[in-house]
């Protein structure tokens, strides 16, 4: 191993890059992730570019399009570094003003500021405000510092010198002992130890063996590969770089979702980039190691991100997976030794090489160390994506992160870990999130789907549709799997259009058991754990839908009927004009009528009432804060 | 209705760009499908003729990952997300509205060819569901009510 040289090389080409960097420049950091993009962030960055030249600034200060920050639900945000300033929900026209103020000025905006709701005060820096406090951003925070086309940003912020630092000076073995230290733990699923993973393939014979990233990221309702894929794509490559020296493997496969067109193109764009650098290819910043790294669109299959069927995809067959005595470590990918770990179990490789095991370890509880990144989505204030240390409470990440369910609802339950998670009610909302945690409730880690459900969403609906999911994406190898899903299914509909019969939760439990048991990869193993966590935790919402015909949440669109109560209404119209069937009639001023005929049960007139004038028949609960 | 009209150049030139030592004939599939927005049969020949595998190895790609389809696809692609964020914010309604709007059932062409409906399971901008894309451009928090403005935007002269 030619020493020396890999920090040499690393250190020329970040003198290169610091030379043109001014710690106390000012930069404008602009969320353009999925949702800020979706909310005009990109007319955004175009008003500063054009505002900063108007105002003769353009040479004084850098304007960056990052990917997400994290406070989706407050986007486009806007971040002044270096003080930090934080600007919500901006908008092309508050450009003039934010350039003015604050850049030209050393003033702030105001208006702009987030407003602490708890308090009603008005906050400044990005820091204190209460989404961000609690977290602990080590994977995620770096996102809006990097433009992610530009491997300067990266290598601005130390990227790639935990790889010097491990081709300079540690053996495989040692990188694999440090991984062991550090405690991590798979981030994709099941929570494997890593180590472990890299040991056996490292153990293996013969010159040809893979890294694999899963960036497949199928659980339905969460995008934490995506951001930072999208974000950071050095983290990820780096994170593979130094896993295929550790195993002795001098080729790697990033698998990308097909639904994320943005995040292969960063991908694309870093890779051809650190091949430039002399980061990826042969000689590896002048070392011995040589590593090639490829790119693989995925075909849009859920149970392709199962570990063999992602494999035999990019062998080009079908994804299906093979029984789980095979283990990857020794017949891979091209039936090699191969390590497969998921995007954030990669990302977190170089830190813990850089910042060392002893560090990282302090971080999370006893069995899961370091943190977990969560996408918070669903009935919650603060949608967004989340990193926080493992341990945090279910009730932290709901009301003092996301801010609590909006609307005035009351809180029904989180779910976690996808089609393969299951639900947890309110009264285990302080059980401290790890691995271990989760999965005593009936639920799982997975990679990091958090969807918080309030008292509108029915349970036995719920369950009826990650099931309809599971259906759907079965690859139909393993009879277990392919018509025992349809069965469950089946009963769920019947039980959610007023069919269910005496009987026919205890059958449901029985065919639960029997596919969890005997399907053959985990996508039929794991599918019955919404069903099985909604019959343990919300029973008698299963027994109203069979004993009285009625769905209490009033979500069941067979079992509900909306109806407009007399009294209330004061023929405002509001819910006539929202009505997209024109089911509504009535006089100006005068109590209107729904033609239940007509009726979709959208829920659309329920939404637009500001009266409570619009009833669902069947429910239970009334809201307070609409009355 | 399709044979006449497909130009094998642009089949050839992503067999060109092919390397089958480095997997990715699925990556190939997509490329080809992006050339003419679907897989017709001829370019799917020409595929195991140059590659030497058989041509049902080949459909049974096609056929087994969704993002594929063997048929012509309409003008504009309409994907609604049923991924659980969309989900509990009531992106069922909204499928079923659109459905009714165009008289297709998701995973069809209308009559017109203006329109293909299809679903998709969450494209990750969750945050800001309910969302659906129109030939990949993200449309957010959508509601039953927006609908005919929506489609009226891809109404075409
Ligand atoms: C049906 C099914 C779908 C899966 N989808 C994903 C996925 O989208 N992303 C992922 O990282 N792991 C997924 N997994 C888990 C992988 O099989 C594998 O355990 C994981 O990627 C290993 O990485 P880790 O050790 O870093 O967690 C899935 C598993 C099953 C059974
Ligand atoms: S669930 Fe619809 S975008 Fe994720």
């Amino acid at each position: 191993m030619s020493t020396v040289a890999s920090s040499t090389r690393l250190e020329e080409l970040g003198r290169s890059v610091l030379l043109h960097r001014d710690p106390t420049r000012v930069v404008v950091s602009v969320c353009n992730g999925p949702s800020c993009a979706a909310s005009g962030a990109g007319q955004v960055i175009a008003a500063f570019r054009r505002e900063l030249k108007r105002a003769g600034l353009a040479d004084a200060v850098d304007v960056k399009g990052t990917c997400c920050h994290g406070f989706c639900a407050r986007g486009p945000l806007v971040v002044v570094h270096p003080e930090r300033t934080f600007y919500r929900q901006v908008t092309e026209k508050d450009v003039p003003e934010i350039v003015d103020t604050t850049l030209a000025g050393k003033g702030v905006v105001d208006r702009l500021l987030y407003i602490d709701p708890a308090t009603g005060e008005k906050i400044v820096h990005e820091y204190d405000v209460p989404f961000y406090k609690r977290q602990l951003r080590i994977l995620s925070g770096n996102n809006e510092l990097i433009d992610p086309v530009k491997i300067e940003d990266y290598i601005a912020l130390g990227g790639y010198s935990a790889t010097a630092a491990v081709l300079d000076g540690m053996t495989p073995q040692q990188v694999i002992d440090e991984l062991k230290r550090a405690g991590l733990r798979g981030r994709g699923g099941a929570g494997f130890p890593t180590w472990r993973k890299w040991q056996a393939c490292h153990d293996e014979p013969g010159p040809q063996k893979y890294v694999i990233c899963n960036a497949d990221e199928g659980d339905p309702g969460a995008f934490m590969d995506r951001t930072l894929l999208e974000g950071n794509p050095h983290s990820i490559i780096e994170g593979m770089l130094i896993g295929g020296y550790a195993v002795g493997a001098r080729e790697g496969y990033l698998y990308v979702r097909n639904e994320y067109p943005l995040a292969l193109q960063h991908a694309a764009i870093a890779v051809r980039q650190a091949e430039e650098l002399g980061l990826l290819g042969e000689h590896v910043l002048g070392s011995d190691y040589s590593f090639r790294l490829h790119l693989i669109r995925g075909g849009g299959a859920f149970v392709c991100g199962e570990s063999t069927a992602l494999v035999a995809s990019i062998e080009g067959r079908p994804g299906e997976p093979r029984a789980k005595h095979v283990h990857l470590a020794e017949n891979g990918l091209w039936d090699r030794p191969t390590v497969l770990n998921n995007v954030k179990t990669w990302a977190n490789v170089p830190i813990i090489m850089g910042r060392g095991a002893g560090w990282y370890s302090q971080i999370g509880t006893e069995t899961s160390k370091g943190t977990m990144i969560f996408s918070l989505v669903g009935k919650i204030v603060n949608t967004g994506l989340v990193e926080v240390p493992m341990g945090i409470t279910l009730r932290e990440m709901v009301y003092d992160i996301g801010g609590g369910i909006p609307n005035g609802r009351r809180f029904k339950a989180v779910q976690t870990g996808g089609p393969s998670g299951g639900v947890i009610p309110e009264e285990y909302l302080d059980v401290p999130v790890d691995y271990e945690q989760l999965s005593r409730l009936g639920s799982m880690m997975g990679s990091g789907g958090m969807i918080v459900m309030d008292e509108d969403t029915c349970m036995v609906d719920i369950a009826k549709y990650f099931l309809s999911f599971c259906k759907f994406e079965s690859c139909g190898k393993c009879t277990a799997c392919r018509e025992g899903i349809k069965r469950m299914l089946q009963m769920l509909t019947d039980i959610s259009e007023g069919r269910g019969r005496e009987g026919d939760l205890e059958r449901l439990e029985t065919l639960a058991n029997v596919v969890a048991d005997a399907s053959l990869c985990g996508l039929g193993q794991s599918a019955p754990n919404p069903v099985l966590t909604t019959l343990r935790y919300f029973r008698s919402e299963y027994e109203a839908h069979i004993r009285e015909k009625r769905c209490p949440a009033g979500a069941c669109r067979a079992l509900i009927s909306y109806e407009i109560v007399a009294d209330k209404c004061n023929g405002c119209g509001v819910c006539r004009r929202e009505c997209p069937e024109g089911a509504i009639g009535g006089e100006r001023r005068v109590a209107h009528v729904i033609d239940a005929d007509k009726c979709i049960k959208c829920g659309a007139c329920y939404q637009a009432c500001r009266f409570d004038a619009v009833r669902i028949g069947g429910r239970d609960h009334v809201h307070a804060s609409c009355s | 209705m399709t044979t006449a009209a497909i130009d094998l150049a642009k089949t050839d030139a992503a067999l060109a760009a092919y390397d089958s030592a480095e997997g990715g004939l699925v990556g190939l599939l997509q490329d080809i499908q992006a050339e003419y927005s679907y897989l017709p049969r001829e370019a799917l020949e020409r595929v195991a003729q140059r590659t030497g595998l058989p041509i049902s190895r080949i459909y049974s790609l096609a056929t087994f990952f969704k993002a594929f389809s063997l048929e012509p696809r309409g003008r504009h692609v309409i994907s609604v997300c049923l991924g659980t964020a969309c989900h509990v914010r009531g992106a069922g309604v909204i499928l079923e509205k659109i459905e009714r709007e165009l008289g297709v059932r998701a995973g069809h062409t209308t009559r017109d060819g203006r329109f293909t409906l299809e679903v998709v399971n969450c494209v990750g901008d969750c945050a800001v569901s309910p969302v659906c894309l129109v030939d990949g451009e993200i449309y957010a928090k959508i509601s039953v009510t927006k609908v005919d403005t929506l489609l009226k935007r891809y109404e075409e002269p």
